[in-house]
């Protein structure tokens, strides 16, 4: 701080930021009005957005009494993409490669979601298979969400281990998907209608031995945390929420859990087959940073039983529905040149069918169009209740796409979490609400 | 006792000891991590020298493909840049002429540019690609230092001219002589010339059949699906 160490205790202090204008040299934004809102024996403290443990751009600004924090807030913005807005000058099927942008550890749910909002509008039910593979990725996904969270939260809290271990598992995680999709991120492979492109042929043995590598290095974090001394003076008592305070701030997903409100839309509103599989929605009552620890490794556990369950089930068939004005017309296969359209298929439209070539040029340069109307279609993404509420006026593009985003809404809590505590225990409060500032500022 | 029956119990001991200490305590099950990691292969991946090979469908970097011949399979149809949700891709079409054929269709593309500034490398674009002339490679090595360098030309993103082909363009000429079945259908062999003169369509001779390459290198495809 500017203040003059040689100075007499018994000199005025500037009162107002514009005294202090010749002294300190910090301006901009909201600065000048943060500081002249310091009361004598407060201070206020910035703390991002470009902070290690802010999770990206995070930014808060504490109101602190000593060490203690009286009020947290957040402030957001700073990776704001207009991604919900873009997808209103785009197709249907280009939206998917936007929304899964949004939540970037989480990319299958956005799309999910997004899709199964689309395909509420347009009435068609996916075919089977498509059902079954979404939720074997889906459900992988909330595991590697949650490895990412235990990763980054453990690194925050000085344990480099269990940040190697978290990324350790994930890259095997992100293995699978690029197998499936091309892209370790961000997919753009559930699209309206079905998916992308079918699975591989060795999708059952693969999934199935990777299920059996997380569930055996499960035992690490366990061994490794679950009894630690250090993990339970830093996650213990800190950041409790009760289960009024959720419900009251519209908190969801494993915070809640954890305060003891049993509400998971996979058992509460299925979708995508979820009530054909038997898992349990584990909760606790403490409700604090270690209670949503070990709510989120029993939802690894639970992941992995449902994903047994569809490995098991998984039927043959299409990928995608049968109506050709909607299905993506593309059938790929991979050559010496890569990835690309089937050589099959460009027989069949260059060369036996102008209706299909007709076709496909059409869904390709135009897309289909959705009936008109309104739905709001939630899914159970790993932060909570991740919804997208979706307008179609009968065009070929969105009319509005809105998102009620986990991340966003949960942010709200990380008030009533902080306060009465130490500074050092935001940090455990940020990355036990675990927030994705993709997904918070969209 | 015999000493050799006292040494194998008191090994069986502290190895039950080991093990209820591993087990049973808060260190030991700290300390059993560490000791299990020791025992796998590590995963470490020594990527600039030893880089992991990516998935077969992984979304590289494009290419732009050749007939083995040599002719180009674009016919700058634009679907790539009108299915592209970045608005990365620019295609400049242009006529074939009698004298210089670049592609089988009646046109080409003239100029070809992906703007890696803008790409997502969702993979619309080779799902929209109507002949298999744009691919993704496993290349992902394309980073640059400054923005000109990403946009990426025709001439960088067409695949090397095959072994037996020619470089673009061929004579019409003598791609009518060839009457390779570019599409692997029917109807479009020999294809139709902008002023030209329009042969019937006839079903490419059995005697060629072994010529007509879809892919350039390897012909057997391993189906995606």
């Amino acid at each position: 701080m500017a203040i003059d160490p040689t100075a007499t205790p018994s000199a005025t202090p500037p009162a107002t930021a514009a005294d202090l204008d010749d002294d300190i040299y910090v301006e901009g934004a909201d600065w000048e009005s943060v500081v002249d809102a310091v009361s004598d024996d407060h201070i206020t403290v910035n703390m991002g957005p470009q902070h290690p443990s802010t999770h990206g751009v995070l930014r808060l600004v504490l109101d602190l009494d000593g060490e203690t924090v009286t009020r947290l807030t957040p402030i957001v913005g700073y990776l704001h993409t207009g991604i919900e807005k873009n997808t209103e000058v785009r197709t249907w099927v280009q939206g998917t490669t936007f929304v899964t942008r949004m939540d970037y550890l989480s990319p299958f749910y956005n799309e999910a979601a997004f899709c199964l909002a689309t395909e509420k509008l347009l009435g068609v039910r996916v075919p089977e298979r498509a059902e079954v593979v979404r939720v074997i990725l889906l459900e992988f996904n909330r595991i590697a969400s949650h490895l990412v969270w235990l990763a980054t939260g453990g690194m925050e809290l000085g344990s480099t281990t269990v940040m190697e271990f978290g990324f350790r598992e994930r890259e095997h995680i992100l293995d699978l998907f690029e197998a499936q999709s091309g892209l370790r991120m961000n997919h753009a492979y559930i699209r309206p209608g079905g998916l992308a492109q079918d699975v591989t042929d060795d999708f059952l043995e693969r999934s199935a031995a990777l299920v059996d590598l997380l569930a055996e290095r499960m035992r690490d974090y366990e061994d490794l945390l679950v009894e630690n001394p250090i993990w339970h003076a830093r996650l213990k008592n800190v950041g409790r929420i009760d289960a009024d305070t959720c419900l009251r701030l519209g908190v969801t997903g494993p915070v809640l859990r954890a305060a003891g409100v049993p509400w998971d839309l996979r058992k509460a509103q299925p979708y995508s087959g979820y009530e054909r599989y038997e898992f349990d929605v584990p909760t606790r009552t403490e409700g604090d940073s270690f209670a949503r620890f070990l709510i989120r490794l029993e939802e690894m556990r639970q992941s992995m039983h449902i994903i047994r369950q569809a490995l098991e089930v998984l039927p043959g068939g299409p990928v995608m529905v049968d109506d050709k004005r909607i299905a993506w017309p593309s059938q790929q296969s991979l050559g010496a040149d890569g990835i690309g359209n089937d050589p099959d298929y460009i027989r069949h439209i260059m060369g036996e069918s102008m209706e299909a070539l007709i076709n496909h040029f059409k869904l390709v340069t135009q897309g289909f169009t959705v009936p008109p109307g309104q739905v709001y279609v939630p899914v159970e993404s790993p932060r909570g209740e991740l919804g997208y509420a979706v307008t179609s006026i009968g065009t070929n593009k969105p009319y509005r796409v809105h998102v009620r985003a986990p991340s966003f809404v949960n942010l709200q809590a990380a008030d009533v979490m902080a306060r009465g505590q130490g500074v050092a225990d935001v940090v455990v409060v940020v990355a036990s609400l675990d927030p994705v500032m993709g997904d918070v500022d969209r | 006792m015999p000493a050799a029956i006292v040494t194998v119990l008191t090994f069986l001991a502290l190895v039950g000891l080991a093990w209820l200490f591993l087990t049973r305590t808060v260190l030991g099950r700290g300390f059993s991590v560490p000791l299990r990691t020791m025992l796998r292969a590590p995963e470490t991946a020594q990527y600039p020298e030893q880089p992991r090979p990516v998935q077969p469908r992984f979304h590289g970097r494009h290419q732009l493909n050749r007939y083995a011949d040599g002719l180009e399979k674009c016919i700058g149809c634009e679907l790539c840049a009108w299915a592209c949700p970045a608005d990365a891709i620019y295609v400049q079409g242009e006529d074939n002429t009698p004298q210089a054929r670049y592609s089988p269709g009646e046109r080409y593309a003239e100029d070809y540019q992906i703007n890696y500034n803008r790409c997502i490398l969702c993979g619309l674009c080779i799902e929209a690609c109507p002949t298999r002339a744009l691919t993704m490679t496993h290349d992902f090595e394309i980073s640059a230092d400054n923005y000109d360098a990403l946009v990426w030309t025709k001439d960088q993103l067409l695949a090397p001219v095959p072994p037996g082909g020619e470089d673009t363009p061929h004579p019409d000429r003598e791609v009518r002589r060839r009457g390779l079945n570019y599409y692997g259908g029917l109807a479009v062999t020999p294809p139709t010339l902008h002023g030209g003169s329009f042969a019937p369509a006839t079903p490419a001779p059995a005697s060629r059949a072994a010529q007509v390459v879809p892919e350039v290198g390897d012909p057997t495809h391993r189906k995606g699906r």
